[in-house]
């Protein structure tokens, strides 16, 4: 069948704003009417009213600031460690042999579950947060970079032997950027997971963080606390998103663009 | 035209190299009993139908692999792990993508520990020779396959190996970038007088640049027999084949070759490579 037509972007994002739009529109003119209880879903122009004020006064960066703090506390020491780790193991075959069930049951256990001992063990504040994203964080990067330095391609690594690379070189030169791309392929993936653990961590008992304001709101029966703190998470995430693809196109300058 | 005294040689006797395979009770001899010798600064092909095990018998010879049985030593010397004084070609260039060419090219200079300045010089040199001035900065994604081939070569030439090992390296080129890749590894080979072991499927190839030829049987590999090829030197791949001597060459050899071939072909169509 040859029907495939090229897609139209500008179509696209036409139809993708219009769709957005009419939703809203909709969900307006519903509880305006009383179609739907105000009370459950809240209401676009109060959602809209909220978030205004919630960045007018300032409300709302206090807290972004603490999940962003503990976000990425959390990232940069679980990412560390997963290297570390996933280095340790591919180098040494028999420590790998050693800890795989307790590796694979780890990282099995929802560690969503985990958070109220944590909470127990590490108080409320940052750092029962940041063990929680430590949790999330490093099983994604430990198996990446496990999986790269494994996967790395052996006609490099026995060119590197042959050049006359000692074991310092062979790491530096050849298997740290090898893994390098596969840790930057779950770089997204990790970082998604980093948010999801301090919010989680800031639900179940805290007294400030994105996390703290929807739980405390949700306590309230203040669906609009909720739905805005929800929206203001979605626009930081997507923001974090955008600025990690440019970052991985900038570290993966050495890849043909069509990977 | 050979000096004796040139270092370089390459003894192998009674090379022997077996595999188990894992899912069968059983051993498979991908090279057996294999000995000749490389004269220091000899140009040597080695020829033979896929799957005979000449790329295993350039692996044993670079020390990245254990052989079973035989020796094979080095200017006299046992092979035992990787030889600093060599230097291999891959089939694929196993050249490093996150890399620029100038790194690529530096690379063997920095791991033995070059000093950066005179380090800095031969790698420009060397860029200059295989005619990449000007692409120092680009990564490798961004090269041909001929100029990735060029930047390996340069990698292995700079360090100036005493014995370059090359693994079928132009066979995924196109006709033209290899007889241009070749004219320009006979000019190379010509001004330094390193020991080359080049494998190749292709007898053309293989007559074309080397002093000797070695054919190899089908799997297990064994050496069938080996060719002096008088051709003149210097040569230039394109033409030496329509020199008389060339066709008689080739068609002494093919019949040597041709039966292995139709062998390795049929074993591996009834998947019976033991």
């Amino acid at each position: 069948m040859s029907g495939v037509k090229r897609v139209s972007w500008a179509e696209i994002r036409l139809w993708r704003a219009g769709l957005l739009v009419a939703f809203l529109a909709l969900w307006e003119v519903a509880t305006r009417r009383g179609w739907i209880d105000k009370f459950f879903v809240s209401q676009p122009t109060v959602l809209a009213t909220q978030i205004a004020e919630w960045v007018w006064s300032g409300f709302i960066f206090r807290h972004l600031w603490v999940t962003m703090q503990e976000t990425i506390i959390g990232f940069l020491l679980g990412t560390l460690l997963g290297v570390v780790v996933g280095f340790l193991f591919a180098h040494w075959e028999k420590l790998a042999y050693i800890f795989d069930p307790l590796m694979v049951a780890l990282n099995a256990m929802p560690r969503v579950v985990l958070a109220p001992l944590f909470i127990l063990w590490f108080g409320l504040g940052l750092l029962s947060k940041v063990v929680m994203v430590i949790s999330l964080v490093f099983f994604v990067v430990f198996f990446s970079t496990y999986t790269g330095i494994r996967e790395v391609d052996r006609d490099l690594v026995n060119n590197a032997r042959i050049l006359g690379a000692t074991q310092r070189h062979m790491i530096r030169h050849v298997l740290l950027p090898s893994a390098l791309t596969w840790i930057f392929s779950s770089l997204r993936t990790s970082v998604g997971f980093a948010l999801i653990g301090a919010v989680v961590g800031e639900y179940l008992g805290s007294h400030e963080g994105m996390g703290y304001v929807i739980s405390y709101a949700e306590s309230m029966f203040n669906s609009t606390g909720v739905l805005a703190g929800l929206l203001v998470l979605m626009a930081a995430v997507i923001a974090i998103d955008v600025a990690l693809k440019r970052l991985d196109t900038r570290f993966s300058y050495w890849k043909p663009a069509r990977w | 035209m050979v000096g004796h005294d040139r270092t370089g040689a390459i003894v192998l006797e009674g090379v022997t190299q077996r595999f188990p395979l894992p899912r069968e009770d059983r051993e498979f001899t991908a090279v057996q009993d294999v000995s000749f010798t490389v004269r220091g600064g000899e140009f040597v092909s080695i020829v033979g139908p896929s799957g005979c095990g000449k790329s295993t018998l350039l692996g044993l010879v670079a020390g990245l692999v254990p052989g079973t049985a035989g020796r094979i030593t080095l200017d006299g010397q046992p092979v035992s792990g990787v030889n600093p004084r060599l230097g291999f070609v891959f089939q694929r260039d196993a050249i490093f993508p996150w890399k620029t060419v100038a790194q690529n090219v530096g690379l063997p200079l920095l791991f033995r520990g070059v000093d950066a300045a005179s380090a800095r010089a031969r790698v420009a040199e060397w860029i200059a020779r295989i005619g990449l001035t000007g692409f120092e900065g680009y990564h490798p994604h961004q090269l041909s396959g001929g100029m990735r081939k060029r930047v390996a070569l340069a990698m292995t030439m700079v360090y100036e190996p005493e014995i370059v090992l090359m693994d079928e390296p132009f066979g995924a080129l196109d006709v033209q970038t290899r007889n241009l890749m070749e004219n320009d590894l006979l000019e190379i080979w010509a001004q330094f007088r390193r020991t080359v072991v080049f494998v190749t499927h292709d007898l053309e190839e293989a007559i074309a640049l080397s002093d000797r030829v070695v054919v190899m049987t089908a799997s297990p590999g064994r050496v069938k027999a080996i060719y002096p090829i008088d051709l003149p030197r210097p040569r230039s791949v394109t033409e030496i084949r329509f020199h008389p001597e060339f066709g008689r060459l080739y068609e002494t050899m093919w019949t040597d070759l041709k039966d292995e071939v139709r062998l390795g072909y049929e074993r591996s169509q009834k998947g019976l490579m033991g």
